[in-house]
Order: C-alpha cells, then structure tokens, then sequence
C-alpha cells in the first residue's frame, strides 16, 4: 500500500513539475524585444501585415490565455508550426530523436557499465597503485570538456586510423543500420567516458561506504571475499546512490548529448536546437526546450521509481 | 587435539603495540570468556581468529584451529574457514545486517557458499534456523526487511547467520551490550543453548565481567594489549593473581546485587 | 593545514599556474594574437611558434594566453553571481516560515532541472551571443545548486544549540544569520565556489565551442578549439593546445576544492581505524 501511495505522489510531483517549467520556458522566449510577427516579416513588415499575423498567431491575446492554448495543443502532441518555416514542430522533432534518443541510449548505459566496475575497482584497491590510478583517471575525466574527449576520439580513430567516420550520419537513417551505428560509435563513447567519469567518483565513494558498514563485516564473516562480498551486497547499496547520480545527470546528459552532435555533426535534435537558435525561430526553440525539459522530469521520476524498488525503505516517504 | 592455540600474537598499527604476545588455548566445546575495557585489544585479538583484521594491522605469531596454521593465511583461503568452521556475532544488530536484502537471503549465504545449497532450499532452512532461535513465524521472518524486526531479533539472526553451517567455534563479540536490559538475558540464554547444544567451543568478548562470568567456565583478563590473568571463573573470583583483575572482580562486586547469582550460575 | 594534502598543493599550483598566464596576459604575449600572418598559416609547432599557427597565422600560443582572459573573466563573474544569489536564496530558503518554504524550494528544484547549457542557449536565442549573456546564464543555472546546498547546511546550523540560544534570548533573524549561520557556513561556502569555479569554466569553454560564448575577435579556449578541430588532418596537436588550457584550469579548481573539503572539514575521515 505505501509502495501506490508513493508512486502516486511522485506522479503528482511530475505534472505540477512539467505544467511550470513550460511555462516557464513559455514565458523566458516571450520575453523577447519584438515579437515573432516582427520576427518572421523582418523590417519590410507594414503595421497592418504586423496586426494580421499578430492575430494569427494569437499574440494579441492575453499571456495565459497563449500559453494554455500552447499547453492544451501540446499535450495532444501538436506542438505548432515553426514560424519560419512553417513546418510541424513535432515531427520535425521526432526525426531528429532517432539520432539523439539512441545516442544517449547506449551513452548512459554503457556509462554504468564503465563506471561501476571502475568505481568499485578504485574503491577496493583504495591504497594500491592501480586503485589510486583509477581515481586520478577520474580526476582527470570530470576536468576534460565532452568536446575535447570527442575531438581526441576523432584524431585516433578517425583520422589517424579511419576505424570509424569522423561525423555524420547516413544519408538514409536507419534504414543503413551498418552505417548509422558506426556513425554512433564514436559519439556514443564520447558521451559515455564523460559521464562514467563522474559517476565513477560516486561509485567509488559508494563502495567505499559499503565496505566500511558492519553489515560488510558480517559477510566477511560468512566466508564471502571481499570481492564475492560486494557483488553481493556491494552493487546493489552501490547502485542506489550512483542511479540518482544518473537521474540528475539526465540534463547533462542531454546537454552532452547537444555537444556531441556538434562535434560528430549528426543531425539530431541538439543540432537543430542550435540552428533554431543561430535563426532565432523561437517556437521551434521552444516546442524542443518544452518537451527536453519534460524529458528530463519523466526520467527523473522514473529514476524515483527505480530508487523505490531499490530501496524498500524509501517507499515508506 | 585442542580446537585453538592462540600463541604469541602481537598485533601492530603501524608502529603501536596494541595486541601484546597474547596466548591462550581452548578445547573443544569449552567457553573461554575474554573481558576487558575499550582500547584493551579483546576485540582485534577475536578478528584475528576469523581473519577479519583491518588492512592496516600487521599481525604477527601463530593461531592454529585444529592443528591448522590460520596466520599469514589469503584472504580466499580463510574465506572457506569463515562461516564455515568458525562463525561471529557482531555487537551492533541494528547495522550488521544489509537493510537492502531480505533476512532469509542472508541467513542463506553461508549455506550456498560452505554448502553448496541452492537459494530455495537454502532459504528452507534459513526458516528452520530461525525456529531454532527462538524466533516466532519463522516463514514471514525470513521475508523479513532488517528494519521490519527488533533489535533483539536482528541479533537472533545474526546468531542464525554464524551458526548456520554449525561451525566447531562461535566468536561472540559483545553481542548483547547494545540491547534492552530486558531482551539481553534472552539472547545470552539462547547462546549457551546452542553452543551447549552444538558442541562448539565459544569466544566471549566483553567488557561486562558478570556477564562474562555467566558465559564461560575460563576467563582472559585483557590490559593494555595484555592478557594479565586466564584462570578459571571461580579462581578468578575466589583468588585473582594480578592486581587489575581483582579491581575488576571488586567493582563488579559492588555494582550487581545479581553479581553473585549469577556467577554461582556460570560456575555449574 | 598544507602539509601532507597533495591534493590542495596541486590544485593551488594549477590554479595559480592559470592565473598567472591570465596576468601575464595583460602584459606580454609573444606575438600580437590578432596579427594575421597568412603566408604563416596552419605552421606545426616550432621554434619561432611554439604551439604552431592557426589558419590565419596567428600564433596560437599567444591567442591561448589571452584566451585565459574570456574564460577566468566569465567563471569569476559567473561564480560572483552564483555564490550571492544561491547563498542568499539557500538561506533566505531555510529559514522562511513554513508556507514560503515549500514552494521555494520547488522553484529552486525547476531552475535545477534546467540545464546550465540549454539555459544558456535559450538566452543566447533571445539576446544574441556574448560574455553576458553566458555569465548570467551559467550564474543563474549554478545558484540552483549553491542555494539546495546551502539550504541543507543552513538546516544543519540552525538545529544546533547555539541559534537556540540566540533565538531563546531574542537575537533577530538577521543577527542570527550574520553572527551564526555565515561563520559556519564559510568551509562550506569555499568549497562550493571552487566547485562552481570548475563548472562555469567547463560551461563557458563549452559554450564558446558551439558559437554562443564570447564572440570574435577576442580568443576564447572553446570556440578556438572549434575553429581549429577541422584542421586535425594537417596536424592534430592544434586543437589540442586550447583543450590542455582547459584541463589544466579545470582541474586545478576541482583539486583545489576537494584538498579544501579535506582541510577545512575535520568530520571527513577516510583512514577509519
């Protein structure tokens, strides 16, 4: 019963979350100096052109009375047609999300998969060289920029050896499967080691935490190594702080996720975000802030959800 | 053959002494109690029988089980004594349990690993154990969160956890000082029992010498890293040779209006 | 407090390594770094350039030193920003009555999720790329995370004896916080700024790097790095040089602030014997 009750109050916090950051974002772009009708007509636009598009457009309506037809067509998933060009906001959106949805995908996953090995690694062999090695590594991957990992990933196994392309994405998406997974390799793993750098440091602390705890001790005592005492009860009290690390990296990620496509000139939706930018269409701009915002909020909450699992006891909150 | 020969151990952090050429032997199915105050070495002398000396101690001298040499042993080969042949409760019940996994899971390790069980059938008798110590609705026990039982439960199973693979020596270590006054006799009755029923032999650590008494017939007085007395618990009542051990015997003396039943008890 | 912590003796080195290349800025270079020198062009490190020549010819060690400026300008200000406005809503936070609180701390929670970059890039849309717009943005996106941090510290002071005390003999809630909560907040509050200090670099360099940091003609670290990444087939050290200023500065702040956690905070233990 208190495992409903929380599910359903983590549901509750997610709506209100995703109501006020759009219209938070909402609110930020229409802050502008001038407006989207100026925008779209530039300085050719007579006073009547300017009131006919206002109308429109429905600027000459009320802040809230825009902002909840905005919502009310959004949540059916019709986020608008881009002011400059015209075209549906959400499809365009969705195209682009082939791209970037299975980039972070595979980043965040394989992420774990380097960080906690490593973590756990750091934190057993805690005064030994390769133990030490393993924490300067991390040091040292949380100061590097994404970009700078992904222009090194580019000179070695790009350029230098041709092992895989240097950008790019097939013309033919996904339909070139080969292709458009080379061409997500690089990205991928740029994203991947930025992130399982600083994961690394939480796993390692984690873990650190663990073996100090007498429950720890008392598995020892049953026979267990230290390592078989850890894969035991190591990764799962482990795990529980690393994924709520995950969970607020989510943005980052994204964020990353915008980068890397700059750097790989992949064509997703971190690339077109920046193009809408440099062009200023701000509805694209913001149907694609919007709905990376909600993202990020379900994530989180399905995180919570994980946790809960996780931990029995944080179901009784 | 004696179960355990303790012989000259000397443990060191760095450069400080803090176990001094401790000796003692112990035979099967015998109660050896080992009393001192905190910083007196009793708890590090106990992790060095079962291996679990933190990494920064540096331990020298012989600790023979059965005739086995266990000092300067690998971390994988004392890992099939422990659990196994020598078994430890731990003082704090509340965090020796991992709050992450059910109690019959637990209880079940030392059965996959010493027994080779599979988890079903491992988690059948974990529930047996848990009759056996004394723990009402055993099948709903071993469903059981830490945090969904008492403290004096929780040191029930760790005491089902330690004996689970009915090891010839449980190590107990100050198992009932972080327990209601209440609950506390309980579970010390609950350990001879056991013990007594097993046959094993028994390590008593603590720093309360009327339990002690209760606990075990021979008792090490530890000082310092030393031990100052190992005697008989009526010897060390009735005719204490070192100085410290009869200031403990007078203080207990005067404390415990139990004192003195309680120590007629453990004599028999 | 130096002696035996490495990490705060290398982390004090570096950042006053950067520093230093950041005041030395203002009075040499090597080479004029606007000087265009097209005969010079894409030159691998050598003798007269140290660090080779971008496709302009400028010398690039020279626009990697005055490049310090845009980066260690923006995250001090950025940093200022973040410090005053997180520090003060954190406390304002914490000690607000009941009903104020809970809503701010969601508000607080909203600018969290908002990523420091996509903020950035929001603002860049409205106002146009410049040194501003980043600072303001990165300033505002970390003052979410100084002011939760802070929140919890302050929580943690105010349950202590003392403020009861204080409270119990009439002091106001403004003495109680200059003479209270700030003194204890202080180990914490420098931890923090060395901790923003790394990010709002990382955050500036990277906005540079898509284009929506400081604009041209002043170098800036990121977006050097751009202009020089598709260059990598005539040599691939040059955008490398850029990318070790970054590295260098960066982790200098993390050091810097984990050998501060380590000297100023006595409850932090590791070697647990």
């Amino acid at each position: 019963m208190a495992t409903v009750w929380y599910v359903l109050r983590r549901l509750a916090l997610l709506i209100v979350s995703l109501i006020a950051s759009s219209a938070l974002v909402f609110l930020l772009l229409r802050l502008l100096p001038g407006d989207l009708a100026q925008a779209k007509l530039g300085i050719y636009g007579t006073p009547e052109a300017l009131a006919q598009l206002r109308t429109e457009y429905g600027l000459d309506r009320s802040l809230p009375e825009q902002y909840l037809s905005w919502l009310a067509k959004a949540i059916r998933g019709d986020l608008g047609l881009s002011v400059l060009t015209g075209a549906d906001i959400t499809s365009e959106l969705l195209s682009k999300a082939t791209v970037t949805l299975p980039l972070i995908g595979i980043a965040s996953v394989s992420a774990l998969f380097i960080a906690v090995p490593l973590g756990m690694l750091a934190a057993l062999r805690f005064r030994k060289w390769d133990g030490i090695a393993t924490s300067a590594a991390s040091q040292l991957g949380i100061a590097v920029p994404t970009f700078w990992i992904g222009v090194v990933l580019i000179t070695f196994f790009a350029v230098q050896s041709q092992v895989f392309p240097s950008g790019g994405f097939p013309y033919d998406g996904w339909a070139d499967i080969g292709g458009a997974l080379r061409s997500l390799v690089l990205p991928a793993c740029t994203l991947a080691l930025a992130q399982g750098a600083v994961l690394m440091r939480f796993a390692r602390s984690a873990t650190i935490d663990v073996i100090q705890q007498d429950y720890f001790r008392t598995a020892r005592a049953t026979g267990l190594s230290r390592i078989a005492a850890l894969r035991v009860h190591g990764v799962r009290n482990a795990l529980v702080p690393v994924v709520s690390v995950l969970g607020m990296q989510i943005s980052t990620l994204i964020v990353g996720a915008i980068i890397v496509e700059s750097v790989f000139a992949l064509p997703g939706v971190g690339q077109m975000l920046l193009q809408d930018v440099n062009v200023r269409d701000y509805t694209k701009v913001q149907g694609t802030v919007a709905v990376t915002t909600a993202l990020v909020f379900v994530v989180s909450f399905l995180i919570d959800l994980v946790l809960g699992l996780l931990n029995p006891r944080m179901r009784q909150r | 053959m004696t179960l355990l020969q303790v012989r000259n151990l000397t443990i060191r952090f760095g450069h400080r002494v803090v176990v001094d050429d401790v000796s003692f032997e112990l035979e099967a199915g015998q109660r050896l109690g080992i009393i001192g105050e905190s910083g007196s070495g009793k708890t590090l002398t106990s992790l060095a029988v079962i291996g679990l000396l933190p990494d920064t101690a540096a331990a020298t001298g012989s600790i023979l089980l059965d005739g086995q040499e266990l000092m300067g042993k690998s971390d994988r080969e004392f890992s099939s004594i422990r659990g196994n042949r020598i078994g430890m409760v731990f003082q704090e019940p509340l965090t020796a349990l991992n709050p992450l996994m059910r109690v019959g899971k637990q209880i079940a390790q030392p059965l996959r690993i010493h027994r080779g069980m599979r988890m079903t059938a491992a988690i059948a008798r974990a529930a047996e154990l848990c009759a056996r110590v004394g723990l009402p609705d055993p099948e709903r026990v071993v469903r059981s969160y830490p945090h969904q039982l008492s403290g004096g439960q929780r040191q029930r199973i760790g005491l089902a956890i330690a004996l689970a693979c009915s090891p010839s020596l449980l190590i107990a270590d100050e198992p009932t000082t972080a327990l209601d006054v209440t609950v506390q006799q309980d579970v010390l009755k609950l350990i001879n029992d056991l013990v007594r029923s097993e046959g094993s032999s028994l390590i008593f650590v603590s720093h309360d010498l009327p339990v002690v008494s209760s606990m075990a017939e021979r008792v090490a007085v530890m000082r310092s890293g030393q031990v100052v007395e190992l005697a008989a618990v009526n010897e060390l009542f009735g005719a204490a040779r070192h100085e410290y051990a009869r200031m403990l015997v007078d203080a207990a003396r005067r404390s415990d209006d139990d004192f003195i039943r309680v120590s007629e008890r453990g004599r028999k | 407090m130096m002696r035996r912590n490495r990490t705060l003796i290398i982390g004090v080195s570096l950042v006053g390594f950067s520093a230093a290349v950041f005041l030395l800025s203002f009075f040499w270079t090597p080479y004029d770094p606007l000087e265009i020198n097209p005969e010079l062009s894409l030159t691998s490190p050598s003798t007269t350039h140290w660090m080779g020549t971008d496709e302009n010819g400028r010398d690039i060690l020279s626009n990697v030193i005055v490049g310090s400026r845009a980066t260690l300008i923006t995250g001090v200000f950025a940093v200022v920003i973040c410090m005053v406005v997180g520090v003060s809503a954190g406390i304002a936070t914490a000690m607000s009555p009941k009903w104020l609180e809970s809503p701010a701390i969601f508000g607080i929670d909203i600018v969290l999720a908002l990523p420091t970059v996509l903020f950035a890039i929001v603002l860049a849309a409205v106002y146009g790329p410049s040194t501003f717009t980043a600072v303001f943005a990165i300033g505002i996106a970390l003052s979410a995370s100084v002011a939760q941090v802070t929140r919890r510290e302050v929580n943690g002071i105010l349950l202590a004896d003392y403020v009861t005390a204080a409270r119990a003999s009439g002091s106001g809630k403004l003495r109680i916080v200059r003479r209270h909560v700030l003194p204890n907040l202080r180990a914490s509050l420098f931890v923090q700024a060395t901790g923003a200090s790394a990010i709002a670099i990382l955050a500036e360099s990277t906005l540079s790097y898509l284009g929506l940091g400081t604009p041209p003609p002043d170098p800036s670290w990121g977006r050097m790095m751009a202009s020089l990444q598709q260059y990598l087939l005539i040599d691939p050290i040059f955008p490398l040089w850029p990318g070790i200023a970054i590295v260098i500065t960066v982790l200098g702040f993390n050091l810097l602030g984990d050998g501060l956690r380590e000297a100023l905070d006595p409850t932090l233990r590791r070697d647990a014997e």
